[in-house]
């Protein structure tokens, strides 16, 4: 599904060049369960970046279900995005004007997608995560385990192919962040990618295929025979 | 991402930031406020001067003494007494051409009027029996000035309400005699109240026969003449008419003006149509403070919400979607602002009826349409620049910040 060739990222501050990516190639399978870990710096989210296009590769190729996404424009890239990538934050970003209920549609709102077909889908959604007491509350009175079960619940609203977790769990308690992992895990078995980036090694151990990257580059790719 | 979805997000968006939102659309609404009551002002006046010359009926015409630079007229030539006198006589001989009516000869001075001592100053004019329905005046009491030889000083006057109370109180006046400059005058008629008319104060006012107020204040010229044409259609011709008699007169100079209803309305109504379009102006740069202020308020928006704007972007928003979220949150602004405005200017002008029933004081629909236009529009315009910056916001960046 994934298939990141050479990808080199610089990042020009002041007159030096910060490698964040060096050379990375990359091949993501649909289903797939990955865990991306690494020292401080090693361009993690950087790489999480560029699979999900917030940010664009200085150099090498990106395919997307065989489509080459690196030439897309930004408004067509933004549709790849929104129809197949969900993402979740170590920081939640939620909107904190908008309830449980109404983070959770926004993806559906900026698809354009009609308020009658869009209520339920959401009410759905709420439900299954355990959120329907909460669907009207802001985010400033959920819980850290509650408003990354929204977070969540947000990303899988548009049916994504794959999730990109950035420290999903930095945010929170140990117990909390376990059944958020679980939850994530359970969404995996039903044939979402998902690709987890974290410093905690117990959880990032957890996944298939297990990336390490070091310095900008992949250090060790558990399922790289599989690349 | 619909319109409607688009503009319920905008307003969430503003209802977060309530204060903010509220400064805005105050600042926007008396920009907008001020262009409706301002216009209300000139449009107010230039009615009130139409309406003055309506009652004055369409076929008449007016000869002044004095040649007009310009041919449609100023204001100064309305009131300046210059070159040749333009005398009775004249006025006289152009009741002799074809279709015309009447001929009302009008003088006006500033004199004293006295009675058993009490003394007022009064402007004095000297007309003949003609005015009374060009002027559409009514009587309280007695009767107006008598159907004559406009060359007889006959010693008769008829005096204002307003004169009539200050110097008699409750006594009646009919039939006594008062003293104008030197001469004496018997009172035969009073005249119903009827406030301001041509910028004169009716209510203050003493009328005397033409030739009493020649020879009283020893005066060679008329104020103007005042002729009546038979039907409304005549006036051009008698006007040409009008100056080639008095040519003749006057040794081959046209040393006259000659107005006619139609070059005197139109020439106020341009004066005060170009006034109330200078002071919509004047008042539509409020109306850009409100824009710059909008553009302030914007770009403090985009750099609080920047994680906000990331969020939208990961979560498929394209750029064009976000430029639109901002454009809406300001045309819902200068909007809001701008009806707002409308309301304040539409209750400030009917103040301003009520405090001068004699005005007019309706804001023209054109001014009101522009006033909100110019709001929406500056809003929007001065928006670009700040959603421009959140539609090019680096998302990756703006994520990593907390
Ligand atoms: N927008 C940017 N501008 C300049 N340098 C950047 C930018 N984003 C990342 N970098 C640099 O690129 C390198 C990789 O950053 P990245 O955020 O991918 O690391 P990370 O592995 O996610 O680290 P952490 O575990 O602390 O989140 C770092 O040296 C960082 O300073
Ligand atoms: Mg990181």
């Amino acid at each position: 599904m994934i298939r990141l060739t050479s990808i080199d990222r610089t990042f020009t501050v002041g007159d030096e060049q910060v490698h964040a990516l060096r050379d990375v190639s990359l091949a993501i399978e649909h289903g797939e369960y990955l865990s991306v870990m690494g020292p401080s710096g090693s361009g993690k989210s950087t790489l999480l970046n560029i699979i999900g296009l917030l940010d664009r590769p200085s150099a090498g190729l990106y395919e997307l279900d065989g489509e080459n996404v690196t030439a897309l424009d930004d408004r067509q890239q933004s549709a790849v995005r929104r129809n197949k990538i969900g993402f979740v934050f170590q920081f939640f970003h939620l909107v904190p004007r908008l309830t449980a209920a109404e983070n959770v549609e926004l993806p559906l709102v900026l698809a354009g997608v009609p308020p009658s077909e869009r209520s339920p889908l959401v009410q759905r959604l709420v439900g299954e995560f355990g959120l329907t007491r909460r669907a009207r509350h802001r985010p400033d009175q959920l819980s850290g385990g509650e408003r990354q079960r929204v977070a969540i619940a947000r990303a899988m609203v548009m049916q994504p192919a794959a999730i990109l977790a950035d420290e999903p769990t930095g945010n929170l308690d140990q117990t909390t962040g376990k059944e958020v992992l679980h939850l994530l895990e359970e969404l995996n078995g039903r044939g979402v990618a998902l690709i987890l980036v974290t410093h905690d090694a117990a959880l990032g151990g957890r996944a298939r295929r297990q990336i390490r990257m070091v310095d900008g580059s992949i250090q060790l790719d558990s399922g790289a025979t599989r690349a | 991402m619909n319109a409607s979805d688009t503009a319920r997000f905008a307003w969430r968006s503003l209802w977060g930031y309530r204060g903010r939102t509220l400064l805005v659309i105050l600042a926007t609404s008396i920009g907008v406020a001020a262009v409706v009551v301002l216009t209300s002002l000139g449009e107010g006046a230039r009615r009130y001067v139409r309406n003055q010359f309506a009652a004055l009926g369409t076929n008449f015409i007016v000869v002044i003494p004095g040649r007009a630079e310009t041919a449609g007229g100023g204001m100064g030539v309305l009131s300046g007494r210059t070159a040749r006198d333009l005398t009775l006589d004249d006025a006289l001989a152009l009741l002799r051409t074809r279709r015309v009516e009447s001929v009302i000869p009008v003088n006006l001075v500033s004199g004293e009027i006295w009675w058993k001592g009490r003394r007022r100053d009064v402007p004095v004019i000297g007309s003949t029996a003609g005015l009374m329905p060009i002027w559409n005046i009514t009587m309280a009491s007695g009767r107006f000035l008598p159907v004559e030889d406009p060359r007889r000083a006959t010693p008769v006057c008829v005096i204002g309400a307003k004169i009539r109370s200050e110097l008699f109180g409750a006594q009646s006046p009919l039939g006594e005699w008062v003293r104008i400059a030197d001469r004496r005058f018997r009172v035969i008629g009073v005249l119903a109240p009827k406030g301001q008319f041509l910028g004169v104060d009716v209510d203050e006012l003493a009328l005397i026969p033409v030739t009493s107020a020649q020879v009283t204040f020893n005066l060679p010229s008329l104020l103007r003449v005042i002729v009546k044409t038979r039907a409304a259609e005549d006036v051009h011709r008698v006007a040409d008419e009008i100056r080639r008699v008095i040519r003749s007169r006057h040794n081959g100079e046209e040393d006259i003006t000659v107005f006619t209803e139609d070059s005197l309305s139109t020439a106020f109504d341009k004066i005060l149509v170009a006034l109330t379009l200078a002071v919509g102006a004047i008042a539509s740069i409020s109306l850009a403070v409100a824009g710059i202020l909008i553009m302030n308020v914007m770009l403090i928006a985009v750099s609080q919400r920047t994680s906000e704007i990331g969020l939208l972007k990961a979560l498929g928003a394209a750029p064009q979607q976000i430029r639109l979220m901002f454009l809406a949150e300001a045309a819902i602004l200068s909007g809001v602002g701008g009806v707002t405005g409308l309301v304040l200017g539409s209750a400030g002008s009917f103040v301003i009826r009520q405090i001068y029933p004699s005005l007019p004081a309706y804001a023209p629909p054109w001014a009101s349409a522009a006033g909100l236009g110019i709001a929406v529009g500056m809003g929007i315009v001065f928006t670009l620049v700040p959603a421009q910056r959140a539609a090019r916001l680096d998302a990756s960046a703006a994520l990593s910040r907390r």
